[in-house]
């Protein structure tokens, strides 16, 4: 789908361990700019350890990380948000006291460069600025169709307009590089219908480059251009959706052997659905 | 006995109403005081859920830092408000150094420990800033400059309700800047950018950092707020009494106030230290002879033993369930 092949970012054989569980051992992948890249796997298979180390959660044990052009051994949070790379969380990590609207305007922080002395003043230049975000937040708000939870607390609200709101959170920060961690997950037909037409307009329309970690086949098959398969730890396939589908070695992690009847007959199902 | 414990009081209430009132205001007075010392414990916990054991301290070193200034500052001649004032934002500057060198030296290298080993690191803090306070400014009792700072002395004598009811003027000035100050902080904490990231660490720190929240500035800022709330509340006490560590046995009583109000809430706070303080003194007027008086220092602890017993997290704290 997309034609700009420029390499965004790159991880290199990279392994992470915890004590002694190896949850990743010498991935190499690579993310185009523009594209959607989805990392598919079965449970366990170390797809949010991998996110975990592309936004310096995590510090992997082996290996390097290529981010617009600087190689580094790892990532650190504050450094990866400066630089453009913005994420969601599996199970929904909002800030649930606070309102839709101050939720979406968190993401703006780094954006916002008033310090401490202004910001204990309030007013003149950080109100200022105050205005210039919020109006930005509200186009994301508009994006998104939100607006009527604007000033609803985040906590109140089911999990599927969390999923959006915390997704209106990321987008806030303009990001080059968005990961998304099962951003269906849990959602009704319909909702995972939206979030899949905001995917793709975040990705036509921003530009915006996208990785995401989905379990419904039947929606990386139709968002994403190229996906990498992990098991285990290790990467098993990476390619084109079709070409992936059709890989002995994903067919065997997905339905199982003959010979191993019940280890994967949950995935299977996910793979008839 | 039953007509003492629950009849006679009320009667002399309706009996006197000048004294109830005037009881009334003093519980409101101290209520207002142990609030703000609650609110600073409540700021450091929810932002970093570090229960801050030098709070009460702190009101004692900020407060002794500003008269300990002002008095070197006066050894060289230089005195009076204009004194008193560069002593006040000297004060401040040293709470802000002490917020960055208690990020760095001791909850930066301590960050994903267990929350017991935090809290033991306060008590270190605790004795660190003792030691120092009385290396530097001496043990002594102090005077606090209460003139040089503009505060008021004296009291209002207003009549009502059939007799006089006596407002001092510091408790008034007290009421009035500590409801600024919380008003202030309020809308510090909705309205502004460094507010939002600070509630926003407070509900996630996983989220906070994904949007390049820095975790170490925002602890020093709650850190630094805590201190200048501290700083306030040592000024007040100070006017009231004298500066010396004995502060700290009153900087205790936030405790039962953070049980009443629950440990995360900072309108908790308010109101837990409004219920201790106007509690206490109600008690000790009315009830407290039946008892041989003294009721006013153990009240506010039997409070928060019954809060305890019957609702663990405060009138506003979060309820924490727990899934087995």
């Amino acid at each position: 789908m997309s034609g700009a092949s420029e390499t965004l970012l790159s991880v290199e054989g990279v392994s992470l361990s915890f004590g002694g569980v190896k949850a990743i051992s010498g991935v190499s992948f690579d993310i185009r700019k523009g594209e959607i890249r989805a990392i598919i796997g079965p449970n366990g298979a170390g797809k949010t350890s991998m996110l975990n180390v592309i936004n310096g959660f995590y510090h992997p044990n082996q290996g390097r990380i290529t981010y617009k052009g600087q190689t580094r051994s790892r990532m650190r949070p504050y450094r990866a948000a400066s630089q453009g790379i913005a994420r969601t969380f599996q199970n929904v990590a909002l800030f649930r006291g606070m309102t839709t609207l101050d939720n979406i305007m968190v993401g703006r922080t780094l954006k916002m460069q008033r310090g401490l002395f202004w910001q204990m003043l309030r007013f003149g230049p950080a109100m200022r600025e105050e205005i210039e975000h919020r109006r930005a937040v509200e186009d994301i708000i508009d994006f998104l169709q939100i607006e009527q939870i604007r000033k609803t607390p985040v906590g109140r609200l089911p999990y599927g307009l969390q999923k959006r709101v915390e997704l209106g959170r990321a987008l806030a920060m303009e990001p080059d590089l968005l990961l998304l961690d099962e951003p269906m997950a849990g959602m009704n037909i319909e909702e995972k219908e939206d979030m899949c037409r905001y995917i793709l307009d975040v990705n036509k329309e921003f530009g915006t480059t996208i990785a995401l970690i989905e379990h419904d086949i039947g929606v990386v098959m139709d968002l994403s251009d190229r996906v990498v398969v992990l098991e285990y730890g290790h990467k098993i396939a990476d390619g084109t959706p079709d070409a992936v589908k059709s890989d002995s070695k994903v067919i065997e992690a997905y339905l199982g052997v003959a010979h191993q009847d019940d280890k994967a007959s949950g995935p299977a199902r996910e793979v008839a659905a | 006995m039953l007509y003492n414990v629950f009849i006679d009081p009320f009667v002399q209430m309706a009996g006197a109403p000048d004294l109830l009132v005037q009881a009334l205001w003093e519980g409101l007075v101290s209520g207002v005081l142990y609030a703000l010392i609650a609110l600073g414990f409540v700021l450091i916990f929810k932002a970093s859920g570090v229960f801050n054991f030098a709070q009460g301290i702190m009101v004692v070193f900020s407060a002794l830092t500003l008269v300990g200034l002002y008095e070197k500052f006066a050894a060289f001649g230089f005195s009076g408000h204009l004194a008193a004032y560069v002593a006040l934002a000297l004060a401040a500057v040293v709470m802000f150094v002490l917020a960055v060198v208690i990020e760095r030296v001791v909850l930066r290298p301590l960050v994903n420990q267990p929350d017991i080993i935090l809290f033991m690191a306060t008590f270190g803090i605790t004795y660190v800033l003792i030691g120092l306070g009385e290396m530097v400014f001496g043990g002594d009792p102090k005077q606090m400059i209460a003139d040089e700072l503009f505060l008021p002395g004296g009291s209002i004598d207003v009549e009502m309700l059939g007799g006089f009811v006596s407002f001092q003027k510091i408790d008034i000035a007290a009421t009035v800047i500590a409801s600024v100050m919380i008003a202030g902080l309020a809308v510090f904490f909705q309205k502004t950018r460094i507010g939002r990231a600070l509630r926003a660490v407070a509900d996630s720190h996983k989220a906070a950092l994904s949007v390049g929240i820095s975790l170490n500035q925002i602890w020093a800022i709650v850190w630094f707020a805590a201190g200048l709330v501290a700083l306030v509340t040592g000024i007040m006490w100070g006017a009231r009494s004298n500066v010396s560590f004995a502060l700290e046995i009153v900087a205790l009583k936030a405790l039962p106030v953070l049980v009443l109000g629950g440990l995360t809430s900072v309108p908790g706070a308010i109101v837990g230290g409004l219920i201790v303080g106007i509690g206490e003194k109600l008690g000790e007027f009315y009830w407290g002879p039946l008892l041989g008086g003294g009721i006013e220092s153990w009240f506010a602890y039997v409070i928060a033993l019954l809060f305890l017993l019957y609702r663990p997290q405060g009138l506003f704290g979060d309820k924490i369930i727990e899934r087995i």
